[in-house]
């Protein structure tokens, strides 16, 4: 089954909604392929988004925009169109010009009890409870690093949860460095305000990690060390996350350049390949209000519409000085990658401990003699982790991109006559 | 007043809230959705459909991502 | 710097170690030498099938020994290594493939190879998920599979054990006359220089009669108890057979962590890694159409690999015109299972020992006088 757009957006996020708008109000067939069960990506999820998500979606409903709903993309059968997989079929979607939304993932990094149940993401447990996990009276730490520690602590809270601790390991006059550049961003002042009038009764810690969890079957108990100091503390959900990684694989599997863990991008948002552009976290983690600027550049561009891409430039500019902060105070300290003892499981999908993995030169040594990387997540849990402890660097991509029915990855493309002679 | 969904989940019967994803109700039910390579007990890490820690077998088919399905009424879960 | 061994040998896949491991117990003075990766090559592309093949009397002997070997080594072999005596069911899908099935197991009888002819209903009893009817198969019990990156691991290990010196992350820039030398400067003297460097073996040697045979696997998920034997259909003989065109066949195999690996293609003209669509929809077609419940499986990974091929289907094992060079090279499909069988037959032509089988269906001299390929 094949359908053709003049602009394909690959994620319905900001970046994706903001791309398809701008594209679509400048007469442009535009589809967005997204993966999820609703639309709005992972930040606006479920029904307490802000005012500003409820009007791009009104306005993504408003334009044009055919919206492809729990479709993955995982593989490019053909020149100029991508192959998703919806509901078990295959979707083949042919493209004039392609916007890359894909967004960003947590970073998980491994220490002992970390696969425990119960012990998540700090998005991951944030998401669970968006889609229906009880957190009414139960006690949760939040720990790892990066701005979603505190929104979700906040939102936990909001939600009936005993929010224990948070505690994240950047140093305390780095954040307070960081917090001080917020003063100009009046809106970003405004939230961090409110957070922490929200969190006032919850113990803030920084310099601070989690070393250990522990339980019989389940989560019962998170150690966490300061300094030289540690603490366990009894909780039933530790939402554990080391801030933000690009998801660059559709991106790299279309043979875009990515440098230093980023799609690389000129001023209008294109990638080194023609036609194929990449708005929001795959450029550098910067939060939502870059993934909209970035995602309208991306929109008109594509749509031939350089004016009015260019008005948002300065804005970016602004926005991307935030993004290069936020890289800055949340670097990872280098005591992190110690936690892993060598019964430690690095991937989870192969059950691959740090004893086996130490050892290896590569990326692919270890997927090779370990299977590390080799299971269904296909690196994207394992491979920041190892790309942080051991400077592996992850290495090529093939389709599929994810893993995918196999009726789907065999099914012939249809070419059409244009197609077959380029 | 929202509605209810039942479902079974390891042969036992709950009731979820209409909208609930299936890795919602098993952690609800105090569940578990599959046993790793290694025998561990695993319950769902990412939340976004990428870690698949959340996979179990859902009316039979196995390796679904329960953080990515919506319950439905009279569907199955086993833990995989 | 110079250091001096009794044998090098170039390429650390699964062939070079076998022939490292082999030598060195033996009592010879080894350095193995490895670009990359150990089992990095081919060796990582391929299915890990052991197996007997017929094509010639030459493969068949070849191929029966080296099974044999495979036996006997089973035991000591690490969980890592994955070894699986699962067994071959050769599948035929009409009745002049059954009359193949007979034919084989004539020929595997006189040569005290073991198997079993399958009817329809005892096949389907055994493989549930193949289609129904099929007249039957040929099940030959003693072929195994395993994971062929950690036997390279392992066979290395093996050789280190007696004594050989690996060189890893370094690149042979001439191997030849007593004196391989590598990128960093080092240079190593040997009376005997073994390349065992797979679809690579022209880089150092460019006239040899190897050319690179792409192909395709996918794996699955875990679904365990899906399929129980290799599965090969017997129409693989025509796509191994055919030295000239692309083609695709029916080959899954289950490994022991319940995933399946499912085959194979071939093609020549086609030498970048990249995955191909339209090889991979023919290779899934051929596979859904023997296995229909396979189109419902999840699939994780798709790769890509080269086999060497050489004109005749036999590999290259024994002396050059250079009196320190070695060949054991050229394996295309069966480096896998010949491994064993080279080192031996290599280790006992340098020792002066007898074979259990002769070498010189295989020696690199046969092509001496070839000029091109048709």
């Amino acid at each position: 089954m094949m359908q053709r757009f003049d602009i394909v957006v690959a994620g319905g996020g900001p970046a994706g909604m903001a791309a398809a708008v701008s594209a679509a109000e400048c007469g442009k067939q535009v589809a967005i392929v997204d993966d999820n069960l609703a639309p709005g990506g992972q930040i606006w999820r479920g029904k307490d988004i802000p005012a500003t998500a409820k009007e791009w979606q009104a306005r993504v409903n408003t334009a044009n925009v055919t919206y492809l709903q729990e479709a993955r993309i995982f593989a490019q059968p053909a020149p100029a169109m991508v192959r998703a997989e919806q509901n078990g079929n295959y979707l083949d979607i042919a493209y004039q010009k392609l916007i890359l939304a894909t967004g960003a993932r947590e970073r998980f990094l491994p220490f002992p009890g970390w696969t425990l149940p119960n012990v998540l993401g700090t998005g991951g447990l944030q998401a669970l409870v968006k889609s229906g996990l009880s957190i009414e009276g139960k006690s949760v730490v939040v720990a790892g690093s990066g701005p979603l520690l505190l929104a979700v602590a906040a939102y936990l809270r909001a939600h009936g949860a005993k929010v224990l601790a948070v505690c994240e390991q950047a140093p305390f006059l780095r954040l307070l460095t960081f917090a001080t550049s917020l003063v100009t961003d009046r809106e970003k002042l405004r939230q961090a305000i409110a957070y922490k009038l929200q969190m006032l009764a919850v113990p803030f810690h920084t310099s601070c990690w989690p070393v250990s969890a522990q339980g019989r079957g389940k989560l019962e108990s998170v150690t966490l060390r300061k300094g030289n100091r540690t603490r366990t503390i009894v909780c039933d959900y530790l939402a554990c996350g080391f801030h933000l990684v690009p998801n660059t694989e559709l991106a790299e599997l279309l043979g875009c350049r990515i440098a230093d863990g980023k799609v690389a991008v000129d001023e209008w948002q294109q990638t080194s390949v023609l036609n194929v552009y990449c708005a929001g976290e795959p450029t550098g983690i910067g939060g939502v209000e870059l993934a909209l600027i970035e995602g309208q550049i991306a929109g008109y561009a594509s749509a031939g519409e350089q004016d009015k891409a260019r008005a948002f430039f300065h804005e970016r500019a602004n926005r991307r000085d935030f993004a290069r902060k936020l890289e800055e105070t949340f670097a990872l300290d280098p005591a992190l990658k110690e936690l892993a003892s060598d019964d430690t499981f690095v991937c989870r999908c192969e059950d691959v401990p740090y004893r086996a993995l130490k050892h290896e030169d590569s990326w692919r040594a270890a997927k090779l003699h370990t299977r590390c990387g080799m299971g269904p997540c296909q690196g994207r849990i394992c491979g920041p982790a190892t790309e942080f402890l051991f400077g592996w660097s992850t290495g090529s991509v093939r389709p599929p991109i994810f893993p995918t029915t196999l009726s789907c990855l065999g099914a012939t493309p249809e070419l059409t006559e244009l197609q077959e002679t380029r | 007043m929202p509605e209810r969904v039942a479902l079974t989940i390891n042969g036992k019967r709950y009731e979820a809230l209409e909208g609930t994803t299936v890795a919602a109700a098993i952690m609800n039910a105090g569940a578990t959705c599959r046993t790793s390579v290694a025998q561990q007990a695993r319950g769902p890490l990412c939340g976004m459909g990428i870690c698949f820690e959340c996979r179990a077998t859902v009316n039979g088919k196995p390796h679904q991502r329960t953080c990515q399905m919506i319950c439905e009424n009279g569907m199955e879960v086993e833990t995989q | 710097m110079i250091a001096t061994y009794d044998a090098v040998v170039v390429g650390a896949g699964i062939v070079g170690a076998a022939c490292a491991c082999e030598l060195a117990r033996a009592g010879m003075r080894m350095a193995i030498v490895e670009a990359e990766i150990i089992g990095g090559g081919a060796t990582a592309a391929g299915m890990g099938h052991i197996v007997v093949m017929d094509d010639s009397p030459a493969q068949l002997a070849l191929t029966r020994y080296a099974q044999a070997l495979w036996n006997e080594l089973a035991s000591q072999l690490p969980a890592s290594v994955e070894y699986d005596r699962c067994g071959t069911l050769w599948v035929a899908s009409d009745e002049e493939e059954m009359r193949e099935v007979h034919r084989k197991q004539a020929l595997y009888t006189s040569v005290d190879i073991s198997t079993e002819v399958l009817d329809s209903q005892a096949l389907a009893e055994a493989e549930p998920n193949l289609r129904r009817p099929l007249p039957g198969a040929l099940l030959v019990p003693f072929d195994a599979v395993l994971y062929p990156p950690c036997a390279a691991v392992y066979l290395v290990e093996c050789a280190k054990l007696a004594g050989a010196v690996l060189y890893l992350g370094k690149t042979v820039t001439g191997a030849e006359r007593g004196r391989v030398v590598l990128s960093d400067g080092t240079e190593l003297s040997s009376a005997h220089i073994i390349h065992a460097t797979g679809a690579g073996a022209t880089r150092l040697m460019p006239h040899l009669p190897v050319r690179k045979r792409k192909g395709h696997l996918v794996i699955t998920d875990r679904y365990p108890d899906f399929v129980r034997h290799q599965l090969v259909e017997l129409g693989y003989l025509k796509s191994a057979h055919s030295i000239a065109s692309d083609s695709v066949a029916f080959n899954v195999q289950p490994r022991r962590t319940g995933q399946l690996l499912i085959g194979s293609s071939r093609q020549y003209d086609d030498t970048g890694p990249w995955v191909d669509q339209k090889t991979v929809s023919a290779m899934l077609a051929r596979a859904f159409d023997f296995l229909p419940p396979l189109k419902h499986l999840s699939s994780i990974r798709v790769w890509t690999g080269f086999r060497a091929a050489t004109p005749d289907k036999l590999p290259l094992i024994g002396p050059t015109e250079d009196p320190s060079v070695f060949l054991a090279t050229g394996h295309e499909g069966l480096g896998i299972t010949t491994s064993l069988a080279t080192a031996h037959l290599l280790t006992n032509h340098l020792l002066g020992r007898k074979s259990a089988i002769p070498l010189q269906p295989y020696l690199p001299e046969r092509f001496a006088r070839e000029v091109a390929y048709a």
